[in-house]
């Protein structure tokens, strides 16, 4: 649906988890405690103090070298890292935070990310008295709810190259009935992992493409084509312009090129490399709230067919996956926010319920008040907002 | 034409307010001269308010120093004949040259008309300096050729090739009520009344002759274009407009913004082209994105400005400097990257775009976004494949929609006794 990469697309991998932190918004107001200033230069490393109390922990990193440079908080063994902010470029500052417990730490930069750093320096870390929870066996939770979350994307996508076949099959006879059936329960496999889809640059474009998203001289492709020659629209929604159906040939080569391109989706997470990092996770769960919020709750992904309760579910269903694999890891982090997203999610659910399901349909979206559609779209943000705070949580 | 006092002429149009009054009535205050800069010194408010000249060489409001709110409107021409618009064009000249330097859209003013007359100027601005205010007047491309192709005004064969209809864009989403226009008027000011004030009593004045199509407030300019002027930030939250180009640099002005001598539409000369766009934001989204990912997004620093492949804000993006992993600093789908004058053959835009909050939509969303305007000697060859490349790639798009689009010339300045348009139209 979207022409655009995803949050996916970004995440690159930033920390191993748990042990490290990303980046976080330096304190605006100085509420919180202020963060100790770290200087980055061609042969230190300093920071303006060697000791801080436990709890939250921040360290601004200003880069003075003239290449891009990292900042570690090491652990006693000097190996393990804790925290770090990678990517600096020079002159930028930017901020680490991390929950630091009581403990001898190492501080280290990194300039031109080479070697092993300069400037290595001793960190005390006094008990402030703070609770920090215990990370237990986190990593290893990352790592199972990643494979769990992996072999999730397979069995979606093989669930779609299936019925991605029938519905093919059927548009390619001339079934439109049956076509038309099959359209949207279809796509709910698609849109359950739709970051996922999106991440592969090339496949969504051909694959889920509106209309409007298609640059002049392309040729526009995919479910989106399909569905306009199944629901054709009438001259006055179609820019005035009379619709003039697919011909034989052209709803073969559609069919064919729709099949052939999920294919290369299933191959591409099939891949041996192909691996979903546990930000990746989270992210992908905003995403597919967001995909909720800017295109479905509009109605503007399924113009010609208005099945998007359709999408909506199963964008909903994803995240819900996507949220309980990482849900234990949360739970230990940050309790309340485990708490109030089961909340959330289950208000949503109930609250799109009450317009029917995957299973028995949904109501056209065509067939919503625009009351009815606001009360959703509050629903959304409702669960939207604290679910952002996800991959904070989760990496931090 | 005759020119009057401080080279107005007297408008014909102004007949209307002296018919209706008759000789014997208008005595009451006509002539007194009380207009906005007076009343603005009586009452003490500050006489430094900037006034920025309308007639001109160039028409004001382009390289004039960003002011910090806007009101843009866009008219559809009567049914009138080619007399009647050049009319209206000079009714216009003469109300926006009255209102730049802070007096009053006609010569009675507010207050000192025939009593028993709707007064001249609708008075919202009668103690308010001139607060800056700039009218820049542009013509799109319905003026020449009508929709039904028709030549309305006898003008179709000296329609600029540079004024060409923009393409569809991927990603448009421009709805019907805010595209195109006869007709567009740019009202700029330090004061958010006064700009309105401005429109108001242009709008007015052209009643039966063009009416509003479609118009837009703006506040918190977007852009600075000059030096003296900080880099204020959109509603994303980021700087906007570190690489426009300013004022004083008046060779990439006279490259990028101004029709050079010579161009076929030679009265176009000193001239320049706008382009709208009303992009809405997905305000909500963005809110939830992760400061890494917004970064990422712009290529850019939220807090200072600074690209993030390093320095400062004034610091020229290093498009090819790579982090951890060889990847860029700067994302490939970056909108500073694709933004840039160095993808897109050089080509620079005058940025002159606003903020704007139009309440909130049915779903409980700010109905938020950027009122983007720019300037430029051809769209031809910067606005469109510029908007194009980012259309296709930018990062951004997945937080933008854009809902309005319009463009027009925007003939050179007016000298005194005459009109904008007078290069087109003749004197």
């Amino acid at each position: 649906m979207s022409p655009r990469p995803s949050a996916l697309t970004v995440a690159a991998v930033l920390c191993v988890l748990p042990l490290t932190a990303c980046t976080a918004n330096a304190p605006a107001g100085g509420d919180a405690s202020a963060p100790l200033a770290v200087t980055s230069s061609a042969d230190d490393c300093t920071v303006d103090a060697a000791e801080a109390p436990s709890g939250p922990l921040s360290f601004s990193v200003s880069n003075d070298t003239d290449q891009v440079t990292e900042f570690y908080l090491l652990a006693e063994d000097g190996l393990r890292i804790v925290g770090e902010v990678e990517n600096i470029g020079p002159g930028i500052t930017r901020t680490l935070t991390v929950q630091a417990r009581p403990g001898e730490y190492f501080t280290v930069c990194k300039p031109g990310m080479v070697g092993d750093g300069v400037g290595r320096k001793a960190f005390t870390v006094t008990d402030s008295g703070a609770e920090i929870q215990l990370t237990g066996d986190l990593e290893a939770q990352g790592e199972k709810a990643a494979a769990e979350y992996v072999a999730y994307v397979k069995d979606q996508v093989g669930q779609l190259v299936t019925a991605t076949r029938s519905f093919a099959d059927a548009y390619r006879a001339g079934d439109d009935d049956t076509a038309r059936s099959l359209y949207a329960p279809s796509r709910a496999h698609y849109e359950r992992i739709e970051p996922i889809a999106e991440s592969f640059g090339d496949l969504d474009p051909k694959l889920d493409f509106r209309e409007a998203d298609v640059p002049e001289g392309d040729e526009w492709t995919g479910w989106h084509r399909i569905e306009k020659d199944l629901w054709p629209p009438a001259a006055a929604e179609n820019g005035g312009a009379e619709y003039t159906p697919l011909s034989a040939a052209d709803r073969a080569r559609f069919a064919d090129l729709l099949v052939a391109d999920t294919q290369g989706l299933y191959d591409a997470v099939h891949d041996e490399a192909f691996e979903v990092p546990i930000d990746s996770i989270s992210n992908g769960a905003v995403g597919l709230l967001d995909e909720v919020a800017s295109g479905k709750i509009t109605g503007e992904e399924e113009i010609w067919s208005h099945t998007d309760l359709w999408d909506f579910q199963a964008n909903l269903e994803g995240a819900r996956v996507a949220f309980d694999g990482v849900r234990p890891i949360v739970e230990q982090k940050d309790g309340e926010l485990a708490t109030r997203l089961d909340a959330r999610f289950a208000a949503l659910e109930r609250q799109l319920s009450a317009y029917g399901s995957l299973e028995s349909g949904f109501a056209s979206y065509t067939d919503l008040s625009t009351a009815q559609v606001k009360e959703l779209a509050d629903g959304v943000n409702a669960l939207a907002e604290p679910l952002s705070t996800l991959t904070a949580v989760l990496v931090g | 034409m005759r020119a009057g006092p401080e080279g107005e002429r007297r408008g014909l149009s102004r007949r209307g307010l002296l018919g209706l009054a008759g000789a014997g009535v208008v005595g009451a205050g006509a002539g007194a001269g009380t207009d906005r800069a007076a009343m603005a010194l009586a009452s003490g408010a500050t006489p430094a308010s900037t006034v920025h000249p309308f007639y001109a060489r160039h028409q004001s409001g382009i390289v004039t120093p960003a002011q910090d709110r806007l009101h843009f409107a866009s008219f559809d021409v009567a049914d009138i004949t080619r007399a009647e618009l050049v009319e209206l064009l000079w009714d216009w000249s003469d109300a926006a040259a009255r209102m730049t330097a802070g007096r009053s859209a006609g010569e009675y003013g507010p207050v000192d008309g025939p009593y028993d007359a709707p007064p001249e100027d609708t008075g919202e601005a009668l103690d308010l300096p001139a607060s800056s205010l700039t009218i820049t007047i542009g013509f799109g491309p319905t003026l020449f050729t009508a929709l039904d192709g028709r030549d309305r005004f006898g003008i179709a064969a000296r329609r600029p090739d540079a004024l060409v209809d923009l393409p569809a864009f991927p990603g448009d989403a421009l709805v019907d009520t805010l595209v195109g226009g006869d007709l567009c008027i740019q009202a700029c000011s330090d004061d958010p009344q006064v700009a309105v004030h401005a429109i108001r009593n242009l709008s007015r004045i052209a009643f039966g002759r063009a009416a509003l199509r479609w118009s837009q407030l703006g506040f918190g300019r977007t852009s600075s274009t000059s030096r003296a002027q900080a880099t204020p930030r959109n509603l994303f939250g980021f700087k906007d407009g570190t690489a426009n180009v300013k004022a004083e640099d008046t060779g990439l002005v006279d490259d990028h913004v101004w029709v050079s001598p010579g161009d076929a539409a030679s009265w176009m000369v000193g001239g320049s082209y706008l382009v709208a766009r009303k992009i809405r934001m997905t305000i909500e989204t963005w809110d939830r994105a992760s400061l890494r990912e917004q970064e990422r997004v712009v290529g850019r620093t939220k807090g200072t400005g600074a690209p993030l492949s390093g320095g400062e804000e004034s610091t020229a993006p290093d498009f090819s400097a790579t982090g951890r992993g060889d990847a860029p600093l700067i994302d490939r789908d970056a909108h500073v990257r694709l933004a840039h004058p160095g993808a897109n053959g050089g080509a620079m835009l005058l940025r002159r775009g606003y903020n704007f909050v139009d309440g909130n939509d049915d779903l409980g969303r700010l109905n938020a976004g950027m009122f983007f305007v720019c300037f430029q000697s051809d769209p031809r060859r910067q606005f469109i494949p510029i908007q194009q490349r980012l259309a296709e790639n930018d990062a951004m798009n997945e937080y933008l929609r854009h809902v309005g689009s319009g463009i027009f010339a925007v003939p050179p300045g007016a000298r005194k006794g005459s009109y904008v348009g007078a290069t087109l139209f003749g004197d």
